[in-house]
């Protein structure tokens, strides 16, 4: 069960794994997210599923180094075991034909990003995709992103790699350049708060997946509500995608934060526990 | 009913239980007293999650079980949601053949070490006791002896496994492996059929897991009287959202013919006030699922719980006094619960009550909560709350708590636990566009045999209820069980 059949490193601090599911790979759309668990005593967390093949039965997640339970995922072998995956959980992506998408991604936010790419130029849009990191080593997917992009436009802080600037600099050049009629930002909430707020600014309808905090994925305990529109949403059974414009950003950022000392605290302790495997 | 009469009145005339009845004069049974519960200190045990009750000792239950009459018309039976034989149990324990007691509970209850613990015995079988009904005395424990008979079998290393007919090779899939699942499944396993139970988490038990805390019900039982089922051959499958994983639709090509739904009431409610999404509130849901499933208190467990010195849990059910005595074990100086109505109409059990009252829980009652604050990193601190009196009688019969203007005041919190009901999970109905469902999204069935408006799709608990108890689930669970039969049987005689 849930053998890991690939592995890719993506960067220095993201992994592209493959994972048999075939179950889960039949049935996924753009969209969903599967809850993944290492371990009898591991944390279970929502990751997006970034491609499936229905032949070989698997789903591909892409994951980055930023806690524990993700470091523990990240550093899986070929042939190693996931001990717990479910899904397909949450509302897959509406994809229609409609005009001219821009799609933007924020880092490891590229991965979630692909699936609707894929499956809006397969709708017939023409797609425009901002890609934005840090740096070069950063920037996931470009080629994949290609392949299903009429455009991509690679942004990043230090201009290691395509011009120098923001997510949102990617985006307003091309809002100025032509029509566009839908708008998908996927990252870090800091991200995508500004994407939106940018959209808002050109009236672009524009959707957001959240990344929220979770432990059953199902609906069951509320961990990962958010405010849209006024009114309390569960990320994981009202979402992951919401109208953007609605989304109230900043309680989402504070709710991320929720366990951020006691995971920094895990994480360094984790983290130096390895160091001393190695010595 | 009349063939369970007869065959009531057939054990109740073997020769041993006549003997038995004979051995002791009733009055000798009825001047006996009503044993207690031996519990754990209450400021020892609330700094621990070991068992508030402690269990009785062989000579207490053998004592207490000759208080029972063995009555010609057993009335307890009438209020046990799964028929256990009450009075054979009883007898067998006043036998001192603990083994047969063991039995005779698995004769109808797949779960017997967890009812003889969480029920709510004294509005069941104890409410309708004889003792209860005509002698207007304190009824026979059968809750307690219920217990001391699972926990005996367990200790004893020797667990009966219930006989099972022969398979006649009809699948059927049961959706959600909580109470009401699990007393599906015990059921047609001993019919014969080839039972599957399918577990949207990665552990089976659903809320005797997840919600239930370890100082009431520890997970270890909950995990023997599943491997029982699993020796009787119902086959576990975790980590499978039936309406995700698989449709119902899916699940027929691969050969099901009936379901159960028993997928619990997933959503908890909120209260929609102010600042409610404030970090460190969350729903009892959460709270417990961390705790409880996820062992989030436990250093070497990855999962992270927030914790807090004064703790407000806002509802007066079970989950309520679950949430506030976990937060107490988890330290808390304060761990209030904050309830708009008095302690007459809680709906929390008054055993419940009790404990939590010995451990130094603080009950705000007449009191709700109208706004939160936060402070700078997002993290609540603060509450505000307006005292409420009692009016007139609402349609739960319960007096309306009626808020008293200008009452308001603020309290200081840092870790808030709202347990104010559930609703039910929406992933079955959402994907089964032709099922009929209330306007409240639960299932709609026919209450003697769970059968919803498809046909082949029984359910029971939580998705029905919206909100009950572990055993009314069992009972629904044992009534879909038979229903299922019937259905079965009648399409493939076709």
């Amino acid at each position: 069960m849930n053998r890991i059949v690939a592995v890719e490193n993506l960067s220095e601090s993201v992994v592209k794994l493959e994972i048999e599911a075939p179950r889960i790979a039949q049935k996924r759309k753009a969209g969903h997210f599967v809850i993944v668990k290492l371990g009898l005593k591991g944390e279970r967390i929502p990751l997006t599923i970034s491609s499936a093949d229905t032949e070989k039965g698997t789903i591909t997640l892409i994951i980055q180094k930023v806690g524990v339970t993700s470091h523990k995922i990240a550093v899986l072998n070929i042939g190693d075991e996931v001990t717990d995956v479910v899904g397909p959980l949450g509302l897959a992506t509406h994809i229609e034909k409609i005009g001219t998408v821009l799609c933007a991604g924020g880092g490891v936010g590229t991965a979630p990003l692909l699936p609707i790419v894929e499956a809006m130029h397969k709708a017939g849009n023409r797609v425009i995709t901002v890609l934005a990191a840090r740096s070069k080593d950063l920037i996931i997917l470009e080629k994949e992103m290609r392949a299903f992009s009429d455009e991509v436009i690679i942004m990043t802080d230090d201009g290691s790699l395509g011009k120098q600037g923001l997510v949102t600099h990617g985006m307003e050049e091309v809002i100025l350049r032509e029509k566009v009629d839908k708008a998908i930002t996927i990252g870090p909430a800091i991200m995508m708060k500004f994407s939106s707020m940018l959209t808002k600014k050109y009236n672009i309808p524009t959707e957001a997946s959240l990344n929220a905090i979770m432990v059953d994925g199902t609906g069951m305990c509320g961990a990962c509500r958010v405010t849209v529109g006024g009114s309390t949403k569960f990320v994981c059974v009202d979402g992951p995608e919401f109208n953007a414009h609605e989304v109230n950003f900043d309680e989402l950022l504070s709710r991320l934060g929720g366990f951020k000392d006691e995971e920094y605290k895990a994480y360094q302790t984790y983290l130096e526990g390895l160091k001393k495997e190695t010595v | 009913m009349e063939i369970i009469a007869e065959y009531l009145k057939q054990e109740r005339s073997q020769e041993w239980r006549e003997e038995l009845r004979k051995s002791m004069k009733s009055k000798d049974r009825t001047t006996k007293v009503r044993v207690h519960m031996p519990e754990e200190d209450p400021i020892k045990r609330a700094k621990s999650h070991i068992e508030v009750n402690r269990g009785l000792t062989m000579e207490i239950a053998v004592e207490e079980a000759q208080r029972c009459l063995d009555c010609p018309d057993p009335t307890c039976m009438q209020g046990c949601p799964v028929s256990i034989n009450i009075p054979k149990f009883i007898k067998y324990v006043e036998k001192q053949d603990f083994a047969m007691a063991a039995r005779t509970l698995k004769e109808t209850n797949a779960l017997p070490a967890v009812c003889g613990r969480v029920c709510p015995q004294e509005v069941q079988c104890e409410a309708s006791c004889f003792y209860t009904l005509k002698l207007k005395k304190i009824p026979v424990a059968i809750g307690h002896l219920e217990r001391f008979v699972a926990d005996w079998e367990r200790n004893s290393g020797n667990m009966y496994v219930p006989e099972v007919a022969p398979s006649n090779g009809i699948k059927v899939a049961i959706i959600g492996s909580g109470p009401s699942g699990l007393a599906v499944a015990g059921d047609l396993i001993k019919l014969g059929y080839s039972v599957t139970v399918f577990e949207a988490l990665h552990e089976p038990g659903g809320v005797l897991k997840y919600g239930i805390p370890e100082f009431r019900l520890p997970n270890e039982i909950v995990d023997v009287e599943i491997n029982n089922l699993k020796k009787m051959g119902v086959e576990f499958i975790n980590n499978f959202i039936v309406g995700k994983t698989a449709t119902i639709d899916d699940l027929k090509e691969e050969g099901f013919e009936a379901f159960f739904a028993g997928s619990g009431a997933g959503l908890p409610n909120f209260m929609n006030i102010p600042g409610e999404n404030a970090n460190g509130i969350m729903s009892s849901n959460e709270y417990l699922t961390r705790v409880n499933l996820m062992n989030a208190a436990h250093d070497d467990y990855d999962t992270p719980v927030f914790l807090g010195k004064k703790v407000a849990v806002i509802g007066g059910g079970n989950t309520a006094m679950d949430s506030v005595r976990t937060a107490k074990r988890l330290g808390a100086d304060k761990a209030m619960i904050i309830y708009r109505r008095t302690l007459d109409e809680m709906p929390a059990r008054a055993e419940e009550i009790k404990h939590a009252q010995e451990e130094g829980i603080e009950f705000l009652n007449l009191n709700s909560p109208i706004e939160y604050f936060a402070d700078k990193n997002g993290r609540v601190n603060k509450m505000r709350l307006q005292k409420m009196e009692l009016g007139e009688p609402d349609s739960s019969g319960r007096r309306r708590p009626v808020p008293i203007e200008g009452s308001e005041y603020e309290l200081e919190t840092d870790l808030v636990v709202v347990s104010v009901g559930v609703s039910p999970n929406p992933l079955i109905p959402a994907s089964l566009p032709g099922l009929n469902v209330s306007r409240w999204g639960t299932i709609i069935v026919d209450d003697k045999e769970m059968q919803s408006s498809i046909p082949e799709l029984f359910a029971g608990g939580d998705i029905v209820r919206g909100g009950a108890t572990v055993i009314l689930a069992m009972g629904d669970g044992r009534n879909a069980a038979a229903g299922i039969h019937r259905y079965l049987q009648n399409i493939n005689k076709k």
